[in-house]
């Protein structure tokens, strides 16, 4: 049995240690916000964050996530939840497919960088394909979330 | 879905819904849609569907989507018109998938056509039940009807102000005779309509939440992952299960058979597993032997040159006006340019997948799909059954673009299912998605054009040759036909005297499908690119060039209701000609590039601004404007705008599928590029302001962008491009 602690809950599983993090969460945990894109790290529909850090769950075998956290799309109210507010509000996502992906890569650069720039963001994101194209409004709702999140933090 | 009830034509809903707690509003209008689509796939312009309203007594609102949500914002577009009619709460609403059955109409979710064909449906949908609502309350209170109105899910009585909640009229509503014409509000007054309501779906998307066909979870479901021929319509000789079943989690292997039909299976040999990964392993290890068949001869750097050819020679003549050999022997200049496109893949970031289950002479399925009646017909056919037996839940689609228009996965998915007696969940690799697909047909082209010496365009030739759609339905001629030639290849909106298209031989060997915008694509490139061509020798601006030559106000006649107004195309190129500021200084090293297009009865024009830096393209900025007719949902179409834009770039940068030796060389986003977020530009949409008919919103802002692009690079550098993608070029 492996424990596998998603989103601050603990799950056992029988798994075999090499399945990649992205089937055992989808098929065996059952969260399936998080997304198979290209299953090979290319796409970023799989992202999640390991400790803090986005990872490619298609291309990370469970036994690298064991006695690690694991966060994913459906744990990120408890993380930014102002971040989801303003996609929403943005209307950003078209089919939403690689909006977990998209929005995992997007918590990820804000804790690290509190007023992303333009060249943050293009950095941080490009590793994600969103073909629908809503590249602009993803932009956008980064910076203001990190606008409404500064001064929050301001008052 | 089981709430719903299908009410007989003109009925009457009498005693209906009472049961379930609730108002149930059936609007069966004529309908005429009861026909095969797969035999008319293009046909469906005038039907009309039914579509439904549940209102409970606690005054929510169930709407039904009777199309597919895969992006372009359909499930609140379409169900914010009958809410607007209805004068409901859109807080109050929630929106229902509707499953796949000829009781909606046309559900067939492609040609841009879901708000252009149901937009007045959907407004007397919405009409039907105010008016419902009025009469129960004029009932109710003994007083005329006249003096009442709606107001936010209200009925308010004028004299005295006193108001009735929609949900408590429920009973005395059910009670009323279906009006035959409700009467519809005036455009002024709508308070969703043109207003940029939000997706209904948004909060759901951006938390994980919504199910797409992937999600779905049966219990004691199996996963399957399909080895297919890599050549087109090979088949099976042999092969070997030993290595796929040691496979931990591997549980079955089976042979599954092609279905020789458009939208049938392709066949191969399926592995049954208790979990995707293991699936997707088990495929690995299988070995399996082809017989490869007659596509194996099919090699993209040999058949390129030949339709090349084929457009280098006289071809069938499809347009013939005037006299276009005399208009070249009396110019001025004659130009000659050809232009080459590759095959295009859709790749939605979701591949396709399918979940079903058979049992009991029953079957179900869960998929993403664009057209679930063909989807239910294909199924009922592969089992042979009725279709009443047959059950299509529409999930969310992670991306379409056409792709999911073909059904060819589920009925996979309901073989393997007949096969292992059990759910199963057939998926797709990356790989399986970009090899298995039906293609965006490769392209030559050949133009020719006259000008005189006031640099009038006097003679226009322009042959294509590409695999037809049509080869996927029927054995193929080796010609392109009927709807192809008008995406912009018959009807180009120029007034020139002598014009004659000819289309040249270029048989099909991938499955050819439709993509985005179609042939638009192909034949939008190279007009608006040889147009330029033009422009520069006949030494005039780009812009007022194509002024000229869309020539005077005329609007020409269609069966289809939507007339070609040559003044709203003139009038988009204005536009956006005003708001890109065209005719501004430049930057050194910069240009910019103008096209247009008219498809799916919309009006497109693009401006594109360019740089390029040793020797790499960037672009800077993308202005487009569309007239759409009537906006129903301003944000939605400004979305589809900025999407298509870079949909546009991705094929322009990247787009490239080949075949050698009959299977596809590229196999996933490594080697078949989408664009990124750092090569995004800005994109400027501008909605002209309309009260005509709405039309097509989803793929008209594609076909400019790659031409616009072409146009672009030679403002900046003086150098042309006939070909895509720009990657071959070593511009990106």
């Amino acid at each position: 049995m492996t424990t596998l602690t998603i989103n601050n809950k603990e799950y056992q599983i029988d798994v075999d240690p090499k399945m990649p993090l992205l089937w055992a969460i989808r098929d065996l945990v059952g969260l399936t916000g998080t997304k198979y894109g290209c299953g090979t790290g290319i796409c970023g529909s799989c992202n999640i964050l390991l400790d803090g850090n986005p990872i490619r769950s298609c291309l990370t075998p469970v036994s690298l996530a064991e006695g690690k956290e694991v966060l994913t799309i459906e744990g990120v109210e408890n993380e930014n939840k102002v971040l989801q507010e303003v996609w929403e509000d943005l209307n950003v996502p078209q089919c939403g497919y690689c909006q977990s992906g998209q929005i995992i890569s997007a918590v990820a650069l804000l804790k690290k960088s509190s007023s992303p720039t333009d060249d943050d963001i293009d950095e941080a994101m490009s590793g994600n394909i969103c073909r629908c194209g809503t590249y602009q409004r993803i932009r956008s709702a980064i910076h203001k979330t990190a606008e409404l999140t500064n001064s929050k933090t301001e008052s | 879905m089981s709430t719903i009830q299908l009410i007989t034509r003109r009925s009457f809903i009498r005693g209906l819904g009472l049961a379930s707690g609730g108002l149930i509003i059936a609007c069966n209008f004529p309908s005429s849609d009861e026909k095969d689509p797969v035999k008319r796939p293009f046909n469906g312009e005038t039907f009309e569907p039914n579509l439904f309203i549940q209102l409970k007594d606690n005054g929510d609102l169930i709407l039904i989507a009777s199309r597919s949500e895969m992006g372009q914002g359909v499930r609140t577009s379409m169900t914010s018109i009958i809410a607007d009619e209805m004068d409901a709460d859109w807080n109050r609403v929630t929106v229902e998938q509707a499953i796949g059955h000829p009781k909606y109409g046309n559900q067939n979710t492609d040609g841009s056509r879901s708000v252009r064909t149901l937009y007045e449906t959907m407004r007397k949908m919405g009409a039907t039940a105010r008016a419902m609502l009025i009469t129960a309350a004029a009932t109710k209170w003994q007083v005329e009807e006249s003096i009442l109105k709606t107001e936010n899910h209200y009925v308010v009585n004028t004299t005295n102000n006193k108001k009735a909640f929609y949900g408590d009229l429920i009973k005395e509503a059910a009670a009323v005779t279906i009006p035959e014409n409700p009467t519809l509000k005036d455009p002024k007054d709508f308070k969703y309509i043109g207003k940029g309501l939000k997706s209904i779906d948004g909060a759901g998307f951006a938390s994980g939440k919504p199910k797409y066909g992937m999600d779905i979870r049966l219990d004691n479901m199996k996963f399957a992952a399909i080895v297919r021929c890599p050549v087109t319509f090979g088949t099976v000789k042999s092969f070997d299960k030993t290595k796929a079943l040691a496979v931990a989690g591997v549980t079955d292997v089976v042979e599954i058979p092609r279905i020789a039909k458009p939208f049938g299976a392709l066949g191969g040999v399926a592995v049954i597993a208790d979990n995707t990964w293991a699936a997707f392993k088990g495929k690995e290890a299988l070995t399996v032997e082809w017989d490869y068949g007659s596509n194996k001869e099919y090699t993209s750097e040999s058949y390129d040159k030949m339709i090349l050819a084929n457009v280098l020679k006289k071809g069938k003549e499809v347009r013939n006006d005037g006299n276009v050999n005399k208009a070249f022997k009396n110019a001025e200049h004659v130009i000659e340019s050809t232009f080459q496109l590759p095959h295009l893949v859709h790749a939605p970031m979701e591949v396709p997948n399918a979940t079903a289950w058979v049992q009991d002479g029953k079957c179900d399925v869960w998929a993403p799909v664009q057209a679930p009646q063909t989807t239910r017909k294909e199924v009922a056919d592969f089992l042979e059954t009725e279709l009443e037996n047959v059950t299509i839940n529409v999930t969310f689609l992670g991306g379409g673009f056409g792709r999911k228009s073909k059904p060819d996965f589920v009925v996979e998915a309901v073989a393997v299912s007949k096969a292992i007696n059990a759910p199963v969940q057939v998926v797709w690799t990356r790989e399986d998605d970009i090899q298995h697909s039906y293609y965006h047909a490769v392209s030559a082209q050949y133009m020719k054009g006259a000008l005189d010496k006031e640099g009038n365009v006097i003679g226009w030739l322009h042959r294509v040759a590409y695999p037809s759609i049509f080869s996927t339905f029927a054995p193929d001629s080796g010609y392109a036909a009927g709807f192809e030639f008008g995406q912009g290849l018959i009807n180009i909106p120029y007034q020139i005297d002598n014009v004659r298209c000819e289309n040249g031989k270029a048989p099909a060997h991938l499955r050819i499908g439709w993509f985005r915008s179609v042939i638009n694509i192909i034949q939008s490139f190279s007009v608006n690119i040889f147009v330029d061509e033009l422009a520069a020798k006949a030494q005039k601006d780009p812009l007022q060039f194509r002024l000229d030559l869309i020539g005077n106000d005329r609007v020409e006649e269609s069966k289809s209701g939507h007339h070609f107004d040559s003044a709203k195309l003139k009038n988009v190129l204005k536009r956006v000609a005003k708001n890109a500021n065209y005719g501004k200084e430049l930057p050194e090293g910069h240009g910019v590039g103008i096209a247009m297009h008219y498809s799916f009865f919309s009006y497109i024009a693009s401006i594109i601004e360019v740089s390029m830096v040793n020797g790499k393209l960037k672009v800077h900025n993308i202005h487009s404007v569309i007239d759409c007719g009537t906006a129903v949902n301003t944000d939605t179409i400004k979305s589809q705008m900025q999407g298509a834009a870079i949909f546009g770039m991705s094929l322009a940068y990247y787009g490239k599928i080949t075949a050698k030796d009959g299977a596809v060389e590229q196999s996933n986003y490594h080697d078949y590029q989408m664009l990124r977020i750092h090569q995004a530009p800005e994109i400027d949409v501008e909605i002209i302001t309309s009260k005509d008919k709405p039309t097509g919103v989803g793929e008209p802002g594609v076909p400019p962008i790659a031409p616009a692009i072409i146009n672009a690079i030679y403002n900046a550098t003086g150098k042309r491009y006939y070909s895509l993608p720009l990657m071959d070029h070593g511009l990106v």
